[in-house]
C-alpha cells in the first residue's frame, strides 16, 4: 500500500467532506432558529457551503488549518516512514490546491509554501499490540494501524484555553462546578472569533501540555456521543444547554445554537495543579480516519 | 436584499443598517495581518482603495497554468478555490487608520471590531460586513475573476493583496455607519444572561 497516497486521500476527504453528524447538527440547527434571521441565513450558507465543498473537492475553510495526525500502530511500526509519507502527502495536497500555503516561518515571517516543517504536519504515535479504536475507546479491533487527522483552523486554536484552578474571577473552585464556570466563561469569550457553533474539547487535570492533548484529542469523538463517566457525561450536558441559553448565536451575531457539542475527558493531576484546558472547535469538524487491519482492506472511518 | 456595487458611494454606505443583509459586487481586494501593519506604518498601497472593499481572507488560489509542463508561477492566471473572512479583530490596532488613509468605504471580515473601528465608520462613512465564517467554497463561488495580485513575493500567497471581482458576496451589515455595532450588543446581552446562569449554581 502506498502510503503518501492514502494519507493525500485522507487529506482531501477531511478538508472538504464535512462528516454526516456535524453536518446533520448545523441542519437541525438551522431548523431552530427563526426564518429569515442572520443566524437562519448564516447556517443556511453553511449547509451549501458544506454540499459544494464535497461537490468539487475544495477546502470547507481557506484555513486548512493545523494538520494533526494521530496513530496508533503495531509494536515494531517503522513510525519514521509513515511520519515521511504523512510530509509527502501535506506537500501534494498543498500542490493540489487541498490545502492553504498555510506555514509561515516564525523567525523570518516567510511562507513556507509547501507545508512541511519540523513537526509539521503534526504526528502523534502510540503503540498498540491491538488497534482500540481512537473515537468510541473500545478495543478489540485486530492488530493493524489506524489514523485520524484533525484540521483545526487558527481562529478557533486562538480561542482555545487553560485556567488554573482556583480562579478567584470566575469564581471557580477546584470541583466540577469550578470547571462549568470556565467553560461557560471560555464560550462568552470565544463569541465572534471562533466561529460558532463549536465545539469544546475539554481536560480536567494533567500537567498543562498533556491538558492541551487530551482535549484536543477528545475533538475526534463523535458529536451524539458522551463521556463514560456519568458525571462527565452530565456536565457535557448541562454546559450545552447552558452554553446555547447565552444567546450568541453563529458568528457571534446572536441565535439559539452557539455549540454543537461539549466533549469532557478526566485525567489524573498534581496535588498543586488543577487545569481545566479548552480546545475550541469552530463549526468546521473536519476529522477523519482510517483503519488498516494486519489482514484486510483499508476501511474509511468517519 | 439590498445590493453595493464597487465604486461604493458614502451615501449607500451611510444609509446601511446594522442586521441589514446586501450582496457585494465589483471590485474587493483581500488584506490580512501583514497588509494592514504595513498600510497603517505608512506603506503605499498598490491597489485603489478609495471607495472601495477590503476584505478580511487569505485564500485558497491555485495557478491556472494553460500548460500542465509549465511551473505554476501564476503567469497563466489564478483561480480561487477557498475563501472565507479571518477573524477581523487582529486589525483592530491598524483599522481606523487605514479607513482614515485610503478611504476605504466596506470592510468585509468576520467577528465584528472594536470601538476604535466603529468610530470611524461613522467619521469617515464607512461600513463592516460580517461574511459567514468558513464558507470558503461558497465565497469562492461569487469570485468571477482574479484581477491583479500585489505583494506576493514579500507577504506569501496567503497574506497577499488579491483584487478580485465578486457577483453577489452575501454579507450582513455587522457595524453601521450610524455607531452600531451588533457585536457589541450580542456580548453585553450574553454577559447578562452568564451573570444570570453563573449566579444560579
Amino acid at each position: 500500500m502506498d502510503w503518501t497516497d492514502t494519507l493525500a486521500e485522507l487529506i482531501r476527504r477531511t478538508t472538504s467532506d464535512l462528516p454526516a453528524d456535524a453536518e446533520a447538527a448545523l441542519r437541525r440547527a438551522a431548523d431552530v432558529e427563526s426564518p429569515g434571521s442572520q443566524a437562519a441565513l448564516i447556517l443556511g450558507a453553511l449547509a451549501e457551503n458544506t454540499v459544494l465543498a464535497r461537490r468539487q473537492s475544495t477546502p470547507l475553510c481557506q484555513d486548512t488549518g493545523t494538520l494533526t495526525f494521530f496513530w496508533d500502530v503495531p509494536p515494531g511500526t517503522d513510525t519514521a516512514a509513515l511520519e515521511q509519507a504523512a510530509r509527502r502527502a501535506v506537500a501534494l495536497a498543498t500542490r493540489n490546491g487541498w490545502l492553504r500555503r498555510n506555514t509561515i516561518d516564525a523567525l523570518t515571517g516567510r511562507s513556507v509554501d509547501s507545508n512541511v516543517a519540523d513537526g509539521c504536519p503534526v504526528c502523534h504515535f502510540e503503540q498498540r499490540s491491538e488497534v482500540r479504536g481512537q473515537r468510541s475507546g473500545a478495543g478489540g479491533q485486530g492488530a493493524g494501524i489506524e489514523v485520524w487527522l484533525l484540521q483545526k483552523g487558527g481562529g478557533s486554536e486562538n480561542m482555545s484555553r487553560q485556567f488554573s484552578l482556583p480562579d478567584e474571577a470566575l469564581g471557580a473552585g477546584r470541583d466540577l462546578e469550578g470547571v462549568r464556570r470556565c467553560l461557560l466563561h471560555a464560550v462568552w469569550q470565544a463569541q465572534g472569533f471562533g466561529c460558532a457553533p463549536g465545539v469544546l474539547g475539554v481536560c480536567i487535570g494533567a500537567d498543562r501540555a498533556e491538558g492541551f492533548l487530551t482535549a484536543k484529542r477528545q475533538l475526534l469523538r463523535p458529536l451524539d456521543d458522551a463521556a463514560p463517566e456519568p458525571e462527565l457525561a452530565a456536565l457535557e450536558r448541562r454546559v450545552l444547554e447552558e452554553a446555547n441559553a447565552l444567546g450568541i448565536g453563529p458568528m457571534g451575531m446572536g441565535g439559539v445554537t452557539t455549540l454543537l457539542g461539549v466533549k469532557i475527558a478526566a485525567r489524573t493531576r498534581l496535588p498543586a495543579s488543577y487545569f481545566v484546558t479548552v480546545a475550541y472547535l469552530c463549526w468546521a469538524c473536519r476529522r477523519r480516519g482510517l483503519r488498516v487491519p494486519a489482514d484486510g482492506p483499508l476501511q474509511w472511518l468517519n | 436584499m439590498i445590493t453595493l456595487h464597487h465604486p461604493f458611494t458614502e451615501a449607500a454606505v451611510r444609509a446601511l443598517r446594522a442586521g441589514e443583509a446586501v450582496r457585494v459586487s465589483g471590485r474587493v481586494c483581500t488584506g490580512r495581518d501583514r497588509l494592514h501593519k504595513h498600510l497603517a506604518e505608512g506603506g503605499a498601497c498598490p491597489a485603489d482603495l478609495r471607495d472601495g472593499a477590503l476584505f478580511h481572507c487569505g485564500p485558497v488560489v491555485v495557478p491556472r497554468s494553460p500548460d500542465p509542463a509549465q511551473p505554476p508561477d501564476g503567469r497563466g492566471g489564478w483561480r480561487v478555490v477557498a475563501a472565507g473572512p479571518t477573524t477581523s479583530v487582529r486589525e483592530e490596532p491598524y483599522m481606523a487608520r487605514v479607513i482614515e488613509r485610503f478611504g476605504v468605504r466596506v470592510v468585509i471580515g468576520k467577528g465584528g471590531m472594536g470601538a476604535a473601528t466603529r468610530a470611524a465608520c461613522a467619521r469617515f462613512g464607512c461600513v463592516y460586513l460580517q461574511a459567514v465564517g468558513g464558507a470558503a467554497a461558497l465565497i469562492a463561488q461569487r469570485v468571477t475573476r482574479v484581477a491583479q495580485v500585489h505583494f506576493l513575493e514579500e507577504f506569501g500567497a496567503t497574506e497577499a493583496l488579491w483584487e478580485l471581482d465578486v457577483e453577489g458576496l452575501e454579507a450582513v451589515v455587522g457595524i453601521d455607519a450610524a455607531g452600531r455595532s451588533l457585536y457589541d450588543e450580542v456580548r453585553d446581552a450574553s454577559a447578562a444572561r452568564l451573570r444570570h446562569l453563573l449566579e444560579s449554581i
